[in-house]
């Protein structure tokens, strides 16, 4: 079953088309890794999915819900209970201790009871291997112990689907592991994901789907094997400039 | 006059000064927030009229602005001014001054605030308001401690410019007194009275600011 369908969304900012007619599907328990050059349009797309930006055209429909693209505010609302979105830099709120940052939307959007939304959030923490952090703030931690808060954070309020924005560059080498390892452990649990990453490797070995985008336009798309083995003259382009 | 008396007096007028300085500080801090909404508006004629206004405030003598509010009924209106209305005149003077100065002061605390902390807040489904009041205004608190205690240090010496409509505070005292007494002594143990004052004023918002630093 598909969670998401985007069908010819286009998007210009200004007199730059950075988006032109993408379409794509996204299915229950599948993970969605969208690669491509800096510019050809990732972030923008995951920015029109998750209603940060509007598409100039096209449709963007999570399952049994109204167009994001046309929806009005109130509809919004209720779209965005939908899926959660975990950003390159993390935006964790610093006044905020790291179990506030994760039980506060869940109580105070979701109306939540406080000491479930509680316990809900520590077993997040465990999961994380933060059980230990719960009281501290966001800038006390290091660039992957807050990128998984910020994922727990996410996963609070139960999304169906979830994207990434490169979760992982905004970190030091050494800690990228720690937080692919996490997604991986989401992908087993057949959490839904549309994940932006520069990681080959984690793309090839994690994604079941994966879109090549240059842009604006989705240049290849299907299974890893088929797309990295792809004699698209753009992708081995891309390929060889991420090997240097 | 010796010394006892003097202090006497001038402690006596140093509570009209305290009063000036605690309306003006609640009443603008107040006026000034709601100011720097409309600075900040999504019309661009309201946002061009807070403008104006922030820097007329911003660019006249408070002293001028004082006469202004105190005269302005008479002239404008005919309206018979009583005493008492001298030191209202100086509170209403004193608010719309500063409220300019703190709606900058919010304003560049605000426009401090990442991009991606609204956008955070927007997709974990917190509305604007919600947003703002939760996760904007606590760190714009923050920030705005440091100048906002320099505002204040300000508007205890400032309050002296009460003496301009007669209004009985401190430093209008202490002129009397030193005319009477033909010494500066009123002038030296007011002085030393606004410093103490301006001690304990630094050090308030010094402890705020450090009950304030659990986050960077
Ligand atoms: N708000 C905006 N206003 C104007 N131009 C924008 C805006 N957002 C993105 N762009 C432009 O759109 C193009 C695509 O940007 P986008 O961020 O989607 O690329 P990307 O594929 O995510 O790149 P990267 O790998 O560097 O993150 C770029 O040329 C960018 O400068
Ligand atoms: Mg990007």
């Amino acid at each position: 079953m598909s969670l998401l369908e985007i069908k010819h969304i286009k998007k210009s900012f200004g007199d730059l088309e950075v988006l032109k007619d993408i379409s794509l599907k996204v299915d229950e328990g599948e993970v969605l890794a969208i690669i491509g050059p800096s510019g050809s349009g990732k972030s923008t797309l995951l920015r029109l999915a998750t209603m940060l930006e509007t598409a100039d055209s096209g449709s963007i429909v999570y399952a049994g819900l109204p167009d994001a693209v046309t929806a009005t505010k109130a509809q919004k609302q209720q779209i965005r209970k939908y899926f959660g979105l975990v950003f390159q830099n993390f935006n964790l709120f610093p006044h905020r201790s790291v179990i506030q940052n994760i039980m506060d939307a869940p109580v105070r959007i979701q109306k939540k009871d406080p000491e479930q939304a509680r316990s809900e959030a520590m077993a997040l923490l465990k999961k994380m291997g933060l059980e230990g952090k719960a009281n501290e703030y966001p800038q006390q931690l290091s660039g992957g112990q807050q990128q998984r808060v910020s994922i727990a954070r996410a996963l609070a309020l139960n999304p169906k689907i979830l994207f990434f924005d490169e979760p992982t560059s905004a970190l030091d080498p050494e800690l990228t592991g720690e937080i692919l390892k996490v997604i991986k452990n989401l992908a087993a649990e057949h959490m839904t994901m549309v994940i932006v990453t520069h990681e080959m490797n984690f793309a090839r070995n994690v994604a079941d789907h994966i879109i090549f985008m240059d842009k604006g336009v989705i240049a290849i798309e299907g299974t890893p094997e088929h797309v990295f083995n792809s004699d698209n003259a753009r992708m081995k382009e891309f390929l060889g400039k991420l090997g240097d | 006059m010796d010394i006892g008396t003097i202090t006497q007096k001038l402690l006596e007028g140093s509570v009209v000064s305290l009063e000036i300085f605690a309306v003006t500080l609640v009443g603008a801090l107040i006026l000034g927030l709601l100011l720097c909404f409309v600075r900040m508006s999504r019309f661009m004629i309201l946002r061009i009229i807070a403008k104006i206004y922030i820097s007329i405030m911003r660019g006249t003598p408070l002293m001028l602005q004082l006469f202004v509010v105190y005269f302005g009924p008479y002239y404008l209106f005919h309206i018979e001014l009583s005493p008492s209305y001298k030191l209202i005149a100086v509170f209403i003077g004193f608010v719309l001054n500063y409220a300019a100065y703190f709606a900058e002061i919010y304003r560049s605390g605000i426009e401090g605030i990442p991009e991606g902390q609204y956008e955070a807040a927007t997709i974990l489904g917190y509305s604007k308001v919600q947003t703002f009041r939760y996760i904007i205004m606590p760190q714009v608190f923050k920030r705005i401690i440091p100048p906002v205690t320099n505002e204040t240090i300000t508007l205890i010496k400032d309050t002296s410019l009460a003496f301009t409509l007669a209004v009985a505070e401190m430093f209008t005292i202490a002129k009397q007194v030193a005319a009477a007494d033909r010494t500066v002594t009123a002038f030296v143990i007011a002085g030393v009275i606004y410093y103490i004052f301006n001690l304990l004023v630094a050090g308030a918002f010094a402890k705020l600011e450090k009950k304030m630093s659990y986050y960077k």
